[in-house]
């Protein structure tokens, strides 16, 4: 018998898709109503990096079940390489092809980059894979700090000491430069570049979660041994749940550094506190929701601008935040508690 | 040869450092089974805790120490009860590790309102700034460093391998359930391993700062992290491990910041981290443990 109806799962993924459809035409309405202010309508292209990266993050903590510490070094990876691109190909490719294919190879390069890091990191488990996770972003960051390359008639020169050891003509153009990093990046990234990069990283991680694969991803998460068992190929399924979060991080990188007049790779941009920062974004989301990811990623972006007085103590209330959702969704006591007084539970079927 | 032992002395102080945070890592790894992420930290807040006694109110070193170290104490005893003990059994350690990341966030944001965000500067503890001994001259909290450290590793293995508390560390580290069966009370020995874990962190504080005088709210993040680097370097749970790891690593980290690339001495360290995780992940002295289902 055919069922035409749609199941549950994909209502919601449907209604995961349409929420971010709406938000951005609500925020479009309003900017053309001059609601806007320009601040605002500054905030909107690393909205939707950080809600992109919430996304990838998500995939790997609510899915896989492993913590990655270290997605700000792909998305690092994914902004310089794209700028990169960007920046080699400023007066010889027209805007719209070329912004195109520096998302395509900021995603590409850091999908290597997190394939190539995959290999040894998921052997491990748990907290050693959370500090190596940890550890590569830093290395990453450190190599992107002492990395030059410059460009002249002769082609690409390449140094990891200094600017004068590229030995370029005169007419060498300089395209990374070590601590001061990538300037002149083309100012390509708006809002609906943003909002189309969220939409198909959306979609494409609801496919996957709703896929055969994505079940053997949460098989692998829910029990490793017992996924084993059954003939899963954890290694396999766990590579890739990881090398697309990093693809999906690179094109948010690679949309961050078109906004950003110089690409440098501070701590502040790409270091530990900003993959903690979207850590926040998911845990405050709900682990493992996309649609929780995505929310959570604005508001958290939106209030302290809205709320000034907040200021100083946001950081501070985000880790109250972080800590009290752990201990109330995971305290065996405070997790009883819920189930007893909630109103909105839903009656499940019991499996026997 | 000379400028070559002079580094090698400069990592073993340095090593020595990471020696004592690792050893507070290591413990509470190997008895708590979680990564306390926020080690490192508490070191700053004890950095900060001597710095208010002994800069600002001007009171003498002794007690700015005293402080510092029970302060820590107290700090780790709190944490663990208020956050980490309701996750014990939750059966979920990535819960308990985001718990972990978001002590350390409070902590370092908790700082940054008090104290802000520029960075202050440490006067030494150590009464003496360099002793001569023949072409060499080696700087004061270099050698406090090394001694302090050794005090500590042979005052800890003396505790933990004599004495009843000591004891009930390891009972408790090799299997929870059967040591409460035997009467050990598990709580009260995870507590003890934080209060010593942290105590040793405040007393890397004050020695830290005082080889390496800016004190800021992020003064404990990277020294914590390679502080585990060691610990897992030495095979976590091991405190002879902690100790021969964290030399090891401040050595590498400073050789390898003077021979190799100064921007790059961090992402040396972690190269190490990596390496001994893919060649011996038990690292030098750790004990293979099996999965069970």
């Amino acid at each position: 018998m055919k069922n035409s109806k749609l199941t549950k799962q994909s209502k919601d993924n449907l209604g995961t898709i349409a929420m971010v459809v709406i938000i951005y035409i609500i925020v479009q309405i309003c900017s053309a109503a001059g609601l806007v202010n320009s601040h605002l309508a500054g905030l909107l292209v690393p909205l939707c990096v950080y809600a992109t990266m919430a996304v990838a993050l998500n995939l790997v903590v609510g899915i896989l079940g492993e913590l990655s510490l270290g997605h700000a070094g792909f998305m690092c990876v994914g902004a310089f390489s794209a700028a990169f691109f960007s920046v080699a190909h400023a007066d010889t490719m027209n805007t719209f092809p070329r912004f195109i294919i520096a998302i395509l190879i900021g995603g590409l390069i850091a999908g290597i980059f997190g394939f190539l890091i995959g290999i040894p990191v998921l052997r491990l488990n748990g907290d050693y894979l959370a500090i190596v996770t940890l550890a590569f972003g830093e290395i990453i960051k450190n190599i992107m700090n002492v990395l030059y390359i410059g460009m002249d008639e002769k082609g690409y020169h390449f140094s990891m000491k200094s600017a004068n050891d590229l030995t370029m003509t005169e007419n060498g153009k300089m395209i990374i430069n070590g601590p001061q990093g990538i300037t002149g990046t083309p100012y390509d990234a708006t809002f609906t570049a943003g909002f189309i990069i969220l939409l198909i990283a959306v979609i494409v991680v609801l496919n996957l979660i709703n896929s055969r694969d994505g079940r053997a991803i949460m098989a692998i998460r829910d029990n490793r041994i017992a996924a084993e068992s059954v003939g899963i190929p954890v290694t396999r399924y766990k590579m890739l749940a990881f090398t697309m979060s990093a693809v999906i991080s690179g094109c948010a990188g690679a949309l961050y550094a078109h906004n950003l007049a110089s690409l440098i790779a501070t701590p502040a941009r790409f270091g530990y506190n900003m993959s903690i920062l979207f850590l926040v974004f998911v845990v405050l989301g709900g682990i493992g929701s996309t649609r929780g990811a995505i929310i959570a990623s604005i508001i958290l972006t939106l209030i302290p601008e809205v709320l000034r007085f907040i200021g100083d103590f946001r950081l501070l209330i985000y880790s109250i935040v972080m800590i009290v959702m752990m201990i109330v969704n995971w305290n065996p006591k405070s997790r009883a508690f819920i189930e007893a007084h909630n109103p909105f539970k839903k009656k499940e079927k019991e499996v026997k | 040869m000379v400028s070559f032992i002079t580094n090698l002395i400069n990592g073993l102080s340095l090593g020595s450092i990471y020696a004592i945070i690792a050893i507070g890592y290591t413990m509470v790894y190997g008895i708590a089974k979680m990564l306390n992420f926020a080690h490192g930290d508490i070191i700053m807040v004890g950095g900060y805790l001597a710095f208010t006694i002994i800069t600002t109110l001007g009171l003498p070193v002794g007690l700015g120490i005293l402080v510092a170290v029970v302060g820590c104490l107290g700090l780790g005893v709190a944490i663990e009860k208020i956050a980490y003990k309701p996750l014990r059994n939750a059966g979920s350690p990535l819960a308990v590790l985001i718990t972990a990341i978001g002590v350390s966030y409070f902590l370092e944001n908790m700082a940054l309102l008090i104290f802000g965000s520029d960075p202050r500067i440490f006067t030494s503890v150590v009464p003496f700034s360099t002793v001569k001994i023949g072409p060499f001259t080696i700087p004061g909290t270099t050698i406090i460093s090394i001694v302090v450290s050794l005090l500590l590793v042979f005052f800890l293995q003396m505790f933990v391998n004599k004495t009843k508390p000591g004891q009930a560390m390891l009972a408790v580290a090799q299997d929870r359930d059967a040591a409460s069966l035997m009467g050990i009370s598990v709580n009260g020995t995870i507590s003890l391993t934080f209060a010593i874990g942290s105590a040793m962190a405040g007393i890397a504080g004050v020695l830290l700062c005082s080889a390496y005088p800016t004190l800021s709210p992020y003064t404990g993040a990277m020294p914590g992290i390679k502080a585990f680097v060691a610990a897992v370097f030495g095979g976590i749970g091991s405190i002879p491990g902690a100790m021969i790891g964290g030399l090891l690593l401040g050595v590498i980290e400073i050789l390898g910041r003077t021979y190799i690339s100064s921007q790059l001495s961090d992402a040396i360290v972690f190269s190490v981290l990596i390496i001994v995780l893919l060649v011996k992940p038990t690292g030098l002295m750790g004990k293979v443990t099996q999965e069970k289902v």
